[in-house]
């Protein structure tokens, strides 16, 4: 199944999921982030996969954030099922969605520091401190 | 250099997966944190789980006193796994439902990204547990479709054969469990009993019950056994009978469907909104199955139907899983008739690793072996996303390649993740009981919702 992949601005990324919406794409499946760390300007691309069930038609958009202020619209009001993506992509990588119903930690625990899917955060690296354990240094 | 160092240089390459020294150093301790570092006992209390931080906030609307909230999980029998639930009632009446998930997190994304390409569906197989040979056959999908290489017909149809085989015995555990949460306890025991055939079967050919690692990037990892057909055949003589007899204790079962129709009902445009897809879509009246739109590993060559209901409750969400057993023995059948002979992985030296035999022989051979098992096969730049119809819904994975042996992202749309969006919409508004009719009737899997 061949899909088309497409370029959207930030600044036209609200407006383009709605047109999207309009034209008949129904169905948001999938929403998630690749973190460029060293790679590529800017760091963060979101990616939406937009699906029409009607049309049979499949459309990924990829879309940059910018650096400086890491913040992108929330597509939740579009399609209320963006509600889990954006929030696992706020926790793993740290991006902020704004109007978000609900923008809080999903799979980590909430005081959890740092964003485990960023290239910057090295896997299998936290100390752990047992109950009534002698502490060690 | 002094020792103190080079330690932790070697910890910062193992770390970071990269030869680039200096500017890891600090930053790949950015996610460690010390547990328990202020050690008074409301602080240990919270993290051992015997005291809960209740964030859950009343609706401000709300004056009325018999509202509470009662914490739902996450260790509850009916909740299929460590899902936890934070459950507005307004006296027996259900008002709002917090789905509170993470419980099962092990990063599984991440580790994806440090497994090479060959070693990716050891990972991925963990993820839906029901359905491991679904979420191997996605991973395999997308790297064949970066490689650009075709598998052998013959691996095409054994693919199909296992997963059409694991969707029956990922349904049959979906109606045991969702019976037994509504305390019809023999569906339990008949449910469990039939799989078992079933697993006996992906026992003798991939040598484990689950986890099975079984189909791989290049074809599948070992071809069937000796006289499979027989145990196919076995398969495809007692299930119908056996799902005769469920349908006889239930189908017409003045208890069991009071309990379950017009219950936990969910709309077409309900399921559209929220990205739901799988048999909850197709039991709200909407025909749509990947197998028939967009058809992978050769599933478009064999005839079967997607079944339809439209009353779009529990019952109806029952009864579609039950059919689709159905259609699906039907592609078994054909599968095992049709099945061409030849290869069962792809003739690439590059991909598949050379026979055993070969070794002694072949210098050439013995290259390829150590390359393929020490550094991993190279993918081209580039990133596919391909996706399967799962026992739950539309499962896809995402995967980024920058041109190394491993991926540079993986990521796995779940469908239990995305369906578990629709239980607040489900049990809004209907009676504490209806509840756990309505998450058995979703059939998430925990291990899917969290990665």
């Amino acid at each position: 199944m061949s899909y088309e992949t497409i370029n959207v601005d930030i600044n036209q990324y609200y407006e383009t999921v709605e047109n999207f919406k309009k034209e008949g794409y129904e169905m948001m499946v999938d929403l998630t982030a690749v973190d460029w760390y060293r790679k590529r300007e800017p760091r963060f691309q979101v990616v939406v996969n937009l699906l029409s069930v009607s049309k049979n038609l499949r459309v990924i958009l990829n879309v940059s954030v910018p650096d400086e202020s890491l913040k992108i619209p929330s597509i939740c009001e579009i399609y209320p099922g963006a509600n889990f993506f954006e929030r696992e992509v706020f926790d793993m990588f740290g991006i902020e969605f704004e109007n978000h119903p609900e923008l809080t930690r999903i799979l980590m625990p909430d005081d959890w520091t740092g964003n485990p899917l960023r290239k910057d955060y090295g896997s299998g690296r936290i100390p752990v401190q047992f109950k009534n354990a002698p502490k060690v240094d | 250099m002094d020792d103190k160092s080079k330690i932790k240089e070697d910890l910062d390459f193992w770390a970071t997966n990269s030869e680039e020294s200096g500017w890891n150093i600090s930053s790949t301790d950015e996610g460690s944190q010390k547990m328990l570092e202020e050690e008074d006992e409301k602080q240990i209390k919270i993290q051992t789980g015997s005291d809960v931080v209740d964030d859950y906030v009343y609706n401000e609307e709300s004056t009325d006193d018999e509202r509470m909230i009662v914490n739902m999980g996450p260790q509850h029998p009916s909740t299929h796994g460590v899902l936890r639930l934070q459950v507005e009632l307004e006296g027996e009446v259900v008002r709002r439902v917090k789905p509170v998930i993470g419980y099962l997190h092990t990063g599984m994304e991440k580790t994806g990204e440090e497994l090479a390409y060959f070693q990716g569906p050891t990972n991925t197989t963990r993820m839906d547990y029901l359905s491991p040979l679904f979420n191997e056959l996605v991973f395999s999908l997308t790297t064949e479709k970066l490689l650009g290489i075709e598998v052998p017909e013959r691996a095409k149809a054994i693919r199909i054969l296992m997963t059409e085989l694991n969707r029956i015995s990922s349904h049959l555990v979906a109606l045991a469990t969702g019976g037994m949460d509504i305390g019809a306890l023999s569906m339990m025991i008949f449910g469990f009993r039939e799989r078992e055939l079933i697993l006996n079967f992906f026992e003798k050919t991939t040598g484990l019950r689950m986890n099975h690692n079984y189909i791989r990037p290049g074809g599948v990892a070992a071809d069937l056994p000796d006289n499979w057909q027989k145990d196919v055949k076995e398969i495809l003589k007692v299930i119908p009978e056996k799902l005769k007899d469920y349908d006889e204790m239930l189908l017409d079962n003045p208890i069991w469907q009071g309990r379950l129709k017009n219950v936990g009902i969910l709309t077409t445009e309900e399921c559209l909104a929220y990205g739901i897809t799988g048999p909850s879509l197709r039991a709200s009246g909407f025909s749509w199955d990947l197998r028939k739109t967009q058809p992978y590993s050769g599933i478009e060559n064999y005839e079967f139907e997607v079944p339809l209901l439209t009353d779009s409750d529990v019952f109806s969400r029952w009864r579609i899983k039950v059919l689709e057993i159905f259609e699906s023995l039907k592609i078994v059948e054909q599968v095992m008739n049709t099945i061409p002979k030849g290869a069962y992985r792809i003739q690439d030296k590059k991909v598949t690793p050379p026979p055993r035999k070969r070794l002694d022989e072949s210098m050439e051979a013995l290259i390829h072996h150590f390359k393929i098992y020490t550094e991993g096969f190279k993918v081209p730049p580039g990133e596919a996303y391909v996706a399967v119809e799962s026992p739950r819904g539309e499962l896809g994975c995402y995967i980024v390649s920058d041109g190394s042996s491993k991926p540079y992202r993986m990521h796995v749309r779940g469908p239990s993740f995305c369906n578990l969006q629709a239980l607040p919409v489900i049990m809004a508004d209907s009676p504490i009981a209806d509840a756990v009719a309505a998450i058995a009737s979703l059939d998430p899997v925990i291990g899917d919702v969290d990665r």
